[in-house]
């Protein structure tokens, strides 16, 4: 049985490689498809119907030269390889690729109102995108999401009940308490854990929940945001403040000179116990950005056999690996921000430790 | 390369997002339920504690009670032995009074016997000697002319004779 799953396997993949050399890679590019859906985008994109893109447009907010500048994303008329110009405040904007960009005075051969070097990448200066993206549509979303879920959940607790927990709050409450149990207390101590639950509950549900809706892959969903550099940024920046500031002149003391080492060895360690302070926060965005666009990846790389093979044949296989795929994910995402919290929680309680010499 | 630079809007508007998020989730659910959930496990605890005193008061208390049931116990052993005592020490009290009376009783009626024997005695002397007087008077008077030599000798006779008392 195994082994002819894997007889199919083989005989789809070489089926699809010889059919992806046979068809033209103008229609249908899996990477441009596959980076399209990993990166932001100015609209929602729904879905496609007879052939047009059916999307939400989303508020562009613009910090130009001429101040700020808002118009709807729908004036780009879906155009991202900037043909289509926007003109606002007397200053003219182009979409290319998701980034927008000043526009040039003349179109060049294309109709594109850029100068493109010869990577094909604009030379045009960019304003700065304060735009409500997909991402952020999406993160507003959660963040709606949250409040009302863990709202409502502080609302399930009354006195008369003896703060026993009725509905929904029978749900969240487990993971909360898991998040203080096996997170806080063990990694931060009995002493100052209170101080920092409120920052771990909010970091843990926050990626969670957005790792879960990047994973439903309808709207308003499937944004993938905890796949997102910038996103994973400012989450680990966040621990790497709170952590330098609840650092105790102990852990100082540890990273530029290691008590009870002869000196030759403190030296040695010093910049490498520096070091170590700004890769624990970037492994951090690392972990979650890679984890979660990989996913993501893996999933539409699947779907997208079908494309590439061009047959119908591969889709049960393709489908199959795709769910089978998605509900691993569904763990990762879950395991990732567990894993964003935890190590959050170690290196605020590495930072506060006492240590006993 | 695009990929791994982050997007400074989508670095603001999560930022914002997350300072608010924090700031929301803070006040309006991390507090109550946190609260809630220490108060019941502080009252879950003191719960707890209040079961174990009591338990152990009952405890105390039972010990209490075999105590004072024994101290009872020994008590009512030792009223018991007390009114067996006085029992039989009233019996053989009243078995020496009784004892003593009939023999006070009995010595009184043996001397008041005596005495009336006695005076009995004396009187039936007297009486002999009057009859023995008359008697011999008569004798005499009719055998003896001298009556006072006669009576003399009676009475000396009398006195010799020994009468046992």
């Amino acid at each position: 049985m195994r082994n002819l799953l894997f007889l199919v396997f083989f005989f789809s993949f070489s089926v699809s490689f010889s059919s992806s050399l046979e068809t033209d890679s103008k229609d249908f590019n899996v990477t441009d498809m596959i980076m399209h859906h990993i990166k932001d985008s100015h609209e929602f994109h729904i879905l496609d119907w007879n052939g047009k893109g059916v999307s939400i447009p989303l508020p562009i907010i613009l910090w130009t030269d001429n101040g700020l500048v808002t118009f709807s994303s729908s004036e780009f008329h879906h155009d991202d390889e900037g043909t289509e110009l926007v003109t606002k405040k007397g200053v003219s904007f182009v979409k290319f690729h998701e980034e927008i960009y000043y526009a040039s005075p003349q179109p060049n051969s294309f109709g594109q109102y850029l100068i493109l070097d010869k990577n094909n990448y604009p030379t045009n200066l960019k304003p700065v995108d304060f735009s409500i993206t997909k991402l952020v549509f999406s993160m507003f979303l959660s963040m709606l999401l949250l409040v009302l879920i863990f709202g409502i959940s502080a609302k399930k607790y009354s006195k008369s009940n003896k703060g026993i927990p009725s509905g929904i709050a029978k749900f969240t409450e487990p993971l909360i308490l898991f998040i203080r149990d096996e997170v806080a207390i063990p990694n931060i101590g009995e002493k100052n854990y209170k101080k920092y639950m409120p920052y771990l509950l909010t970091l843990f549900f926050f990626i969670w929940i957005n790792n879960l809706m990047g994973l439903i892959p309808f709207f308003p969903f499937s944004a993938n945001l905890t796949g997102n550099i910038a996103f994973t940024a400012v989450l680990a920046v966040i621990t790497f403040a709170i952590t330098t500031f609840a650092g105790t002149k102990d852990y100082w003391k540890h990273i530029f000179w290691m008590p009870g080492l002869p000196v030759p060895m403190k030296l040695f360690l010093a910049p490498i116990e520096f070091l170590g302070i700004f890769i624990k926060p970037i492994s951090l965005m690392i972990r979650l950005f890679a984890n979660i666009s990989a996913g993501h990846i893996i999933v539409l790389s699947l779907i997208s056999l079908i494309f590439i093979a061009e047959t119908v044949w591969i889709a049960p296989l393709s489908v199959g690996f795709t769910v089978f795929i998605s509900l691993i994910e569904i763990l990762v995402v879950a395991i990732q921000a567990y894993i964003f919290t935890m190590l959050s929680a170690l290196y605020i309680g590495s930072a506060m430790e006492e240590h006993e010499h | 390369m695009d990929l791994v630079t982050p997007d400074v809007g989508l670095l603001f508007w999560t930022f914002c997002s997350f300072a608010i998020l924090y700031f929301l989730l803070k006040k309006f659910a991390w507090k109550p339920i946190l609260g809630s959930v220490n108060d019941r496990e502080d009252s879950i605890r003191e719960a707890l504690l209040a079961a174990e005193n009591a338990k152990k008061e009952m405890e105390n208390l039972k010990s209490d009670n075999e105590k004072i049931l024994k101290e009872a116990k020994i008590e009512r052993e030792n009223m018991l032995k007390d009114a067996r005592e006085i029992k039989t020490k009233l019996i053989s009290d009243a078995e020496n009074q009784a004892k003593d009376q009939a023999s006070k009783l009995i010595e009184s009626a043996q001397l008041a016997i005596q005495n009336e024997k006695n005076s009995a005695m004396n009187e039936l002397k007297q009486t002999v000697v009057e009859l023995s007087v008359g008697i011999a008077e008569k004798v005499i008077s009719s055998e003896l002319e001298d009556k006072s030599k006669q009576l003399k000798v009676v009475e000396n006779m009398l006195n010799d004779a020994s009468l046992n008392n």
